[in-house]
């Protein structure tokens, strides 16, 4: 089985798909550091280079006054009481809010990559992993060796988890080094607030607590890794099904661009959360946005994700095994 | 002589129509076996039967004793095979291609490597990308290649498609060679009729999914070999051998008959005492082609 995906990934690896695929990530993040750049410097120049400190020391006060008052709930009490320590922390620690380390660049990087550009580095990878035997011809070889269907077809997608795994590397290793010669490399403890949960039209801030950004981040990449392998699992299940590698991009873009189009707009067509597409935010029940669809929660979507994979999955072995090749 | 590969009552249905209608046949061993048909005959469906890529509808195939459906790894661990034209991987080298297929065995090394780079004369070119290599050069690595795994079956689906003159002769010898030296049973299939006549021990002639006559290439080609005299007199010649033979007919000028070697000379001897002045005796030896027509009766493919 080693020496099966062992030829997977050489076949991946001379094809130059993982070197394109970090040229893209380390090209994009220069560009989202330059512009990230351009709107600290922006923002400094509104308030001042020193004047964050005493602004945050403003809105420090503006809160405890707010705790004071009487009229508001326990829960909202509580809520701003967190806000309160966070602001402390930043004070204390002489972190300006306004002005991200490489952690926080990297966290926005994953948050705003998870539903569209990501998949998009799989698909890159895996869109041709099956289709290109077939449409190339070399299936036949591959199937007349003495090896089960299923170990061959096996040794493929373990050579996806790879690649995939490869990826998220990257995009972590290349995000933070680029970033960080900008905005310097530290932060990792700065803390963040999670635990938000959306009940009816109310943000239920109950649970809502703080934690380290390290932690944060690591919570992110993991459902980001998910988010890929799912991707990676529908665009296997084309790529095995369809000989043409242009159909299976063709058809996982459509998707992916439709998911990102339908979060706008479909909060009245209920059954659409069950659609895998609208499900790719993952990130933001951590961070605490709104999700599309009333009801949906992060382990509906991890849910409604994993049996989409699951499926695909099958489909991908039960239609390789018993396929004629001509 | 045992019997490497053997087919039962193969038979193959897509959708309603049966395009394999139960074919039975066998290999032995040391022997280069032909399979003859038109193009549409079902060749190539037949052959990716045996290599295991389409699954029959019915019958059985075993190599060298192991069920190809039930025991797959065993059976085609004994095969090497090309299907159609040899698609390598474009971007690896020749070598790489052969150690990407030779991590499939169960066991290789080096050495074997070596061996076959050697035995198709590629290992000038071997560490050259397969993009840069002409045709001829992709058909003797999709050879090395088959013969990786030390296989008892040889299976080339038209292994001389898209060759020239002179690669379509190494190919023939090399294909002889590895018969009669190396012991391997080769099937070879065509719609190249003097191809298979030059190549071939024995012949299966396929029409329409069916196996029309399995026989030796020999044996066939005597059984319509036909003489045609030139004489001066064709009508009182005709009336003469028709006491010996039969006439078939007559062709430019020229009278037909079967071939008999040792009849020859006593119908020479008939026609020359009546007076009849033969200028030419000339036997024929049919072309595969001819006897393709008439076996088939001349058919097309519907």
């Amino acid at each position: 089985m080693i020496n099966l995906v062992y030829n997977e990934m050489l076949k991946i690896v001379r094809k130059k798909r993982l070197f394109i695929i970090s040229a893209i990530i380390a090209v994009l993040v220069g560009l989202f550091t330059y512009a990230q750049y351009k709107h600290v410097q922006d923002v400094q120049k509104r308030l001042g280079t020193t004047d964050w400190r005493t602004q945050l020391q403003q809105q420090i006060i503006d809160t405890q006054n707010r705790l004071n008052s009487s009229g508001i709930s326990e829960e909202w009490r509580k809520f701003l009481k967190i806000r309160l320590q966070q602001q402390q922390y930043y004070l204390d620690h002489n972190i300006n809010p306004s002005a991200p380390g490489a952690p926080t660049f990297m966290r926005m990087f994953v948050e705003n990559s998870i539903e569209l550009f990501l998949p998009l580095m799989v698909m890159v990878v895996v869109a041709d992993l099956v289709s290109s035997e077939a449409s190339g011809g070399t299936m036949k070889l591959l199937l007349t060796r003495p090896v089960k269907r299923w170990k061959i077809l096996l040794s493929k997608y373990i050579a996806m988890g790879v690649s995939i795994s490869f990826i998220m590397l990257a995009l972590v290793v290349l995000s933070y080094a680029i970033s960080g010669a900008v905005f310097g490399y530290g932060g990792w403890n700065l803390p963040l607030l999670t635990g938000f949960t959306v009940q009816g039209e109310e943000l239920n801030t109950a649970n809502v607590h703080l934690i380290p950004q390290w932690k944060y981040l690591l919570i992110e990449l993991g459902l980001a890794s998910f988010v890929a392998i799912v991707v990676g699992t529908l665009t296997f299940m084309l790529s095995v099904i369809m000989r043409s590698t242009a159909a299976v991009m063709g058809i996982m873009l459509a998707a992916l661009i439709s998911g990102a189009i339908l979060s706008n707009m479909v909060s009245s067509w209920e059954s659409a959360k069950y659609l895998f597409m609208v499900n790719l935010r993952l990130t933001d029940y951590i961070s605490g946005a709104a999700p599309p669809i009333a009801g949906m929660t992060l382990g509906f979507s991890i849910g409604v994700l994993a049996v989409w994979g699951l499926v695909a999955l099958i489909v991908s072995f039960f239609v390789f095994i018993t396929r004629d090749v001509y | 002589m045992t019997d490497t590969l053997v087919v039962q009552n193969l038979r193959k249905t897509i959708g309603k129509k049966e395009i394999i209608k139960g074919l039975s046949f066998s290999l032995r061993e040391g022997e280069v076996f032909g399979f003859l048909g038109p193009n549409g005959a079902g060749k190539t469906t037949t052959i990716r039967m045996l290599v295991g890529l389409i699954k029959p509808t019915s019958g059985r195939v075993s190599i060298c004793g192991y069920d190809l459906q039930r025991q797959f790894a065993d059976a085609i661990r004994h095969v090497g095979c090309i299907v159609e034209n040899p698609e390598l991987y474009p971007y690896l080298s020749g070598w790489e291609n052969l150690e990407h297929f030779a991590r499939m065995l169960p066991s290789f090394s080096k050495e074997r490597l070596q061996e076959v780079v050697h035995l198709v004369g590629l290992q000038h070119r071997i560490h050259d990308r397969v993009r840069t290599y002409s045709l001829g050069m992709r058909q003797r690595l999709g050879i090395a290649q088959a013969l990786l795994g030390q296989p008892k079956v040889l299976i080339l689906d038209e292994p001389t498609n898209g060759l020239d003159p002179v690669g379509i002769r190494e190919m023939r010898e090399f294909i002889r060679l590895l018969a009669e030296k190396e012991k391997l049973s080769v099937l070879v299939s065509s719609h190249l009729l003097s191809e298979i006549q030059l190549m071939c021990d024995r012949v299966a002639i396929m029409a329409k999914g069916e196996i029309i006559r399995i026989d030796d290439v020999e044996t066939l080609l005597k059984e319509q070999a036909r003489v045609y005299w030139k004489v001066d007199s064709l009508e009182r010649a005709k009336a003469i051998l028709k006491e010996q033979t039969t006439v078939l007919g007559e062709m430019d000028g020229r009278m037909v008959t079967f071939y008999e070697a040792n009849q020859l000379a006593a119908w020479n001897e008939k026609l020359v005492q009546a007076g009849i002045r033969v200028s030419e005796i000339q036997p024929k030896l049919p072309t595969l082609e001819d006897l393709f027509i008439e076996l088939t009766g001349g058919e097309t493919i519907d």
